[in-house]
C-alpha cells in the first residue's frame, strides 16, 4: 500500500479507538478538583491560624509546591499524572512538578547545564509569556488610568 | 456549617473544570503540557486583567487560585497595584513581586528535591 504520511495520519487516526475521552476527562476533572479542594483546605488552614488572606494564599502555593516536588522525587506524581492527565497538570503542582522533574532527570549532565538549566524547559516560557503578558496590560492599565477617563 | 462544606464543592467543581479543559485541549488537539501551561498563564493574565477571573476567585477560591489561570491572575493584579503605586515603571514590578512566592517555591524545592532523590527514568520502572 503506498500512503503518504499524512494519508497515513488520518487513517491512523480512523482506526485508533478514541483516546478514551469519556475516561481521561472525568479523571481530569476529578483529580484536578481534589488537588483545588485541599488547596481550599490549606486556605482556611491557614487562616484559622492567624494569617491574612493574602499570607494564606502564599503558604497555600508553597506547600503545595513543597508536596509537588516531594511526590515527584518519589516518582509518585508522574504515576497519578499518566491517569490524571491535565488534573495533575494544570493547578500550581504540575508546575512544580515542571520544574523538578526534569532538575531530577537532567542531574546527570551537571549541576550548572543540567540540573539548574534544563529546570526552566517548560517553567522558562511559563515565565516569559506570563510576565510579557502582564507588562502589557501594565502598560494598557497605565494608559488607561493617565490619559483616559 | 452548611456554608463550609458549599465552598469546598465549589473549589472542587471550579478547580476539575479548569482540568477538564486541559484535558479536552489534551485530547482534541496536539497542544503540548509546555504549551497548556503557558497558554493557562496568559489566559489568567487576560481574564484577570478585563476583572473576569476576581470574581471566580472570590466565589471558588481555591478552585480559581490553584490552577495556573490562578498564577496569571495574580501577575495581572501585582501588576495593577504596582502601576497604581509606581507609575508606569510599576508595569515592569508587579508581575514578579506577585510571582515571587510561587516561582521561588517552585525552583528552591525542586533544587532540593533535585540534590535528594536519585534520578531515574520514572515510568515503567517497577
Amino acid at each position: 500500500m503506498n500512503i503518504s504520511n499524512q494519508e497515513y495520519g488520518e487513517l491512523a487516526k480512523k482506526l485508533s479507538p478514541p483516546s478514551a475521552m469519556y475516561k481521561t476527562i472525568p479523571l481530569a476533572f476529578v483529580i484536578g478538583g481534589g488537588i483545588c479542594t485541599l488547596g481550599e483546605l490549606l486556605l482556611n488552614v491557614y487562616q484559622m491560624l492567624g494569617l491574612d488572606m493574602e499570607k494564606s494564599g502564599m503558604l497555600t502555593s508553597m506547600t503545595l509546591i513543597f508536596l509537588s516536588a516531594l511526590f515527584t522525587g518519589l516518582k509518585l506524581y508522574d504515576r497519578i499524572a499518566q491517569h490524571a492527565g491535565a488534573g495533575t497538570l494544570v493547578p500550581i503542582t504540575g508546575f512544580a512538578n515542571s520544574v523538578v522533574s526534569p532538575a531530577l532527570d537532567f542531574k546527570s549532565e551537571g549541576f550548572v547545564l543540567g540540573l539548574g538549566a534544563k529546570m526552566f524547559v517548560i517553567a522558562g516560557p511559563v515565565i516569559v509569556y506570563g510576565i510579557s503578558a502582564s507588562i502589557i496590560y501594565g502598560v494598557i492599565y497605565y494608559c488607561m488610568t493617565t490619559f483616559g477617563g | 456549617m452548611q456554608d463550609m462544606i458549599l465552598e469546598y464543592v465549589w473549589a472542587f467543581l471550579v478547580g476539575g473544570a479548569l482540568c477538564a479543559v486541559g484535558q479536552v485541549l489534551i485530547d482534541l488537539t496536539k497542544l503540548t503540557p509546555a504549551r497548556i501551561l503557558t497558554s493557562y498563564v496568559v489566559a489568567g493574565v487576560i481574564l484577570g486583567a478585563v476583572g473576569l477571573y476576581e470574581p471566580l476567585v472570590n466565589f471558588a477560591g481555591g478552585g480559581a487560585t490553584v490552577p495556573l489561570t490562578g498564577f496569571g491572575y495574580l501577575l495581572s493584579k501585582g501588576v495593577r497595584e504596582a502601576v497604581d503605586q509606581n507609575g508606569l515603571i510599576g508595569a515592569f514590578m508587579g508581575g514578579f513581586t506577585n510571582a515571587a512566592v510561587g516561582i521561588s517555591a517552585a525552583i528552591f524545592f525542586g533544587l532540593i528535591a533535585a540534590l535528594i532523590f536519585k534520578s531515574g527514568s520514572k515510568i515503567n520502572e517497577t
